[in-house]
């Protein structure tokens, strides 16, 4: 009963976002309308830290880096092939690849979770500098030229799957990049359902265990970061379709930073806080800096003292909490008498389900 | 003539932690269906011996042989995958899971989808902790995650089981239904257990290994172990001299 309740609320829930998707570019300006859909495409990010931190366990501090690969995978191919479809394909494809050679070393090389850190974030630096230092025609891959700390300006935006010459609008733009929200966040509630993310769990739970059980940890650890790289490459085509624009500073650390600040202040462990947190972040940084007020720096630095202070826990999940105590009976007890629903549907609170 | 394989059989096994030296040239052999329990002070070696037959350490020299098949130096979750269950000393369980799911975790890598259900159910009778099974496992006593862990290893349906120190914060009532439990897997079961309490050990032993400063001091069935004069003044001391 329990579980059947709750599919059918998570139902709901879906096909509320999909009409909210769908109806958004009718209600709100052009302005807003753009501005949600570069929030859409950081929540994606989010979403690939929220998934192999909050549930692999792992942080990695080089998100930026399969950021800023997919980004530039999808410029290069984009300018090359003047087709989108083949292009999104690739900025999913070499982070994904890049992911698989970097993790390889780090997971079976037993590398400890602090230099994991340290090598993800050197990693970032290395790419910031290689990219930065690509000035001058004869930095070029087919006919894209890298153009160094300028950037590459005039990227070629979505098109319709095999059609070069039915560019998206921006309205079509944001169903794409806010359905690829939903779509990623669906994917990895799913994965999380099934055994495969319970053992991804699991490891993260007690690595010895999972290990004297029989799990290979270092191949799950892997598998968890080409997957959140493969993510993290996905938004960086998505960002750079928003902006028709790349350059270097996509590898910049403090935006590696401010996605940590996201999923802090949303709730490590859950999947919709780490969306909520990057939305509002955004929010407040692109307010700040159109007042000029306040240095946007400086506020993001207080509000992840507060939350850090405050709210240690995140949104989303302390609003869970409230939620459970003003209805906690009738809860308890559906779980208890539930006794045929698989681990993966039950008790998966603390585990990730919000 | 064919000689029998052991179950396990480790020859001439050595650890050293740079000048300690933890297992000293330990030779040590299992049959099929044995149960033995090992014995010894703390520091005499028996958790670095149960470490090295799992794969959690790398014994410096010496060789492992799981029915003729050489472990030592294998990783933990190969030598996993060939049939060694162990439940270690400091409880290693799923700490943000439910009781359920880490039974499930251990049954799943064998059962096919269709009896992990029943598998998992028959695990949760069998540890007694049914009524619980949706809770958290963090949220239990020292006891029951015992227990747990106990559980996980059972439902993996390993060749051989390592118990170290089952028994160890769990009340009188709780420790006879662990004694009961080993009788019962043993009938089909290897079983090692390491133990401090010896009224445990008098309930489940048949041959007993006295570990001492790194090396098998002695090896005998448990009634001779406890008489010898070497054993009482190494380990057992004041408590069955008196």
């Amino acid at each position: 009963m329990a579980v059947r309740f709750s599919l059918v609320a998570q139902a709901v829930v879906v096909v509320l976002a999909i009409v909210a998707i769908a109806v958004i570019p009718g209600v709100i300006e052009l302005f807003a309308m753009m501005q949600l859909t570069l929030f859409a495409a950081m929540a994606v990010l989010a979403l690939s830290l929220a998934f192999i931190w909050g549930f692999g366990g792992i942080l990695s501090f080089g998100q930026t880096a399969f950021f800023g690969l997919g980004g530039y995978a999808y410029a290069i191919s984009a300018v090359n092939f003047q087709d989108s479809t083949p292009s999104i394909l690739l900025a999913i494809i070499i982070p994904a690849l890049f992911a698989a050679i970097l993790g390889y070393f780090i997971f079976f090389g037993r590398i400890s979770d602090v230099y994991l850190g340290v090598i993800t974030l050197t990693v970032t630096l290395i790419l910031f500098n290689c990219v930065n230092s690509t000035s001058g025609d004869e930095y070029r891959i087919g006919k894209a030229l890298l153009g160094g700390f300028n950037g590459m300006p005039a990227v070629p935006t979505f098109n319709v799957p095999f059609y070069p010459d039915q560019v998206l609008s921006p309205e079509q733009s944001w169903w794409v990049t806010g359905g690829a929200l939903l779509g990623v966040f669906l994917l990895l509630r799913l994965l999380l359902a099934l055994p495969a993310g319970r053992i991804v769990v699991a490891v993260r739970e007690n690595e010895t265990r999972a290990s004297l059980l029989g799990y290979d940890p270092r191949k799950v650890k892997l598998l968890t970061f080409i997957l959140s790289g493969a993510i993290a490459g996905l938004a960086g085509a998505l960002y750079v379709n928003w902006g028709a624009f790349v350059g270097p500073t996509i590898f910049s650390l403090s935006l590696s930073a401010e996605i940590i600040i996201w999923i802090t202040v949303g709730g490590l462990g859950t999947l919709l806080g780490p969306v909520v947190g990057c939305v509002l972040i955004e929010y407040i940084v692109a307010y700040i800096g159109s007042q000029q007020a306040l240095n946007s720096n400086l506020v993001l630095g207080a509000v992840l003292v507060v939350f850090v202070l405050l709210l240690p826990k995140g949104l989303v999940p302390t609003a869970r909490d409230l939620l459970m105590r003003l209805v906690p009976a009738p809860k308890a007890k559906e779980r208890l008498a539930d006794g045929q629903v698989p681990p993966s549907a039950a008790a998966s609170h603390m585990a990730g389900a919000e | 003539m064919a000689d029998l394989v052991p179950l396990l059989k480790a020859e001439h096994l050595t650890m050293r932690f740079g000048g300690v030296v933890a297992n000293d040239d330990i030779t040590f052999a299992l049959e099929e269906m044995e149960l033995r329990c090992l014995i010894g002070p703390n520091g005499a070696g028996k958790s670095t011996f149960f470490k090295t037959l799992t794969g959690q350490l790398v014994p410096t020299s010496g060789a492992i042989a799981f029915r003729g098949q050489p472990i030592a130096g294998k990783l933990s979750h190969e030598i996993a995958r060939m049939g060694i269950g162990i439940k270690t000393q400091v409880p290693n369980v799923f700490n943000g899971l439910s009781v359920r799911e880490n039974i499930w975790l251990a049954v799943r890598r064998k059962a096919t989808p269709r009896a992990q259900g029943p598998a998992v159910d028959a695990v949760l009778e069998m540890i007694r902790l049914t009524d619980h099974a949706d809770r958290i496992v963090a949220t239990l006593s020292h006891g029951q995650r015992q227990w747990v862990e106990i559980g996980m290893v059972l439902a993996a349906e390993p060749e051989l089981i390592l118990l170290d120190e089952p028994a160890a914060g769990m009340t009188d009532e709780e420790t006879l239904h662990t004694a009961a439990i080993i009788r019962e897997i043993n009938k089909t079961r290897a079983i090692i257990v390491v133990e401090h309490d010896m009224e445990f050990i008098k309930q489940i032993a048949k041959k007993v290994t006295v570990f001492h400063q790194g090396r098998v001091l002695i090896e005998d069935t448990v009634d001779k172990v406890m008489a010898d004069q070497r054993v009482r003044d190494v380990y057992l001391g004041k408590k069955v001299a008196a």
